[in-house]
């Protein structure tokens, strides 16, 4: 899994039927120092997570799990928010 | 698998109902020299890794899932073993007849 803070949504009513109802965030991956690391991404969002809030998310068809039995197609989903870090 | 070591771990309790019960490790993927490949990510232990260790780190969800027990949940990695030394060299010293 990868760390990331949600910095954005986006709205799309056109889009795969199995998409709705879904929350599309916008995600910038950091390091455990918070550093902004890489480029953004849309995610789906398995957990109700916040504006800003330091999150962690799943990538691949193991990402589709949370919203089993439905098929959606999603590529990445934000499956915890993260309380702490401790780094040696 | 990556060779990967374990800086720290990760505290988490706002998650998905299959990452209950399972340690969150913070682990950084290494080179074979062990400098640093690419950023830190996060893996659930599976062999009770600590902080330090050098490790296996499987990338992959359906191997990660499997080794934590938890099958059909989003999990896409895992920490599955302890390294306790890498030989490179020892490949070159096993007879040709061996090395198929």
């Amino acid at each position: 899994m990868f760390l990331g803070r949600v910095v954005g949504t986006v709205v799309a009513t056109v889009k795969d039927a199995a998409l709705k109802g879904q929350r599309l965030l916008v995600v910038q991956p950091v390091t455990p120092e918070l550093k902004e690391t890489g480029k953004r991404i849309v995610v789906l969002d398995a957990v109700g997570v916040g504006a800003g809030e330091l999150i962690y998310w799943c990538r691949g068809k193991e990402s589709s799990f949370p919203f089993l039995p439905e098929e959606v197609p999603t590529d990445n989903t934000i499956v915890g928010v993260v309380d702490e870090l401790h780094l040696c | 698998m990556l060779i990967a070591r374990v800086i720290g771990e990760m505290v988490s309790t706002e998650k998905h109902p299959s990452h209950v019960g399972r340690k969150a490790l913070v682990v950084q993927p290494l080179d074979l020299d062990g400098t640093n490949r690419g950023d830190p990510v996060i893996a659930f232990d599976a062999v009770d890794a600590g902080v330090g260790d050098q490790v296996l780190l499987v990338t992959e969800g359906f191997s990660a899932m499997t080794s934590v027990q938890r099958p059909e949940s989003p999990i896409d990695m895992a920490v599955i073993g302890v390294i306790d030394r890498i030989d490179l060299d020892a490949l070159a010293q096993t007879p040709a007849a061996h090395r198929k």
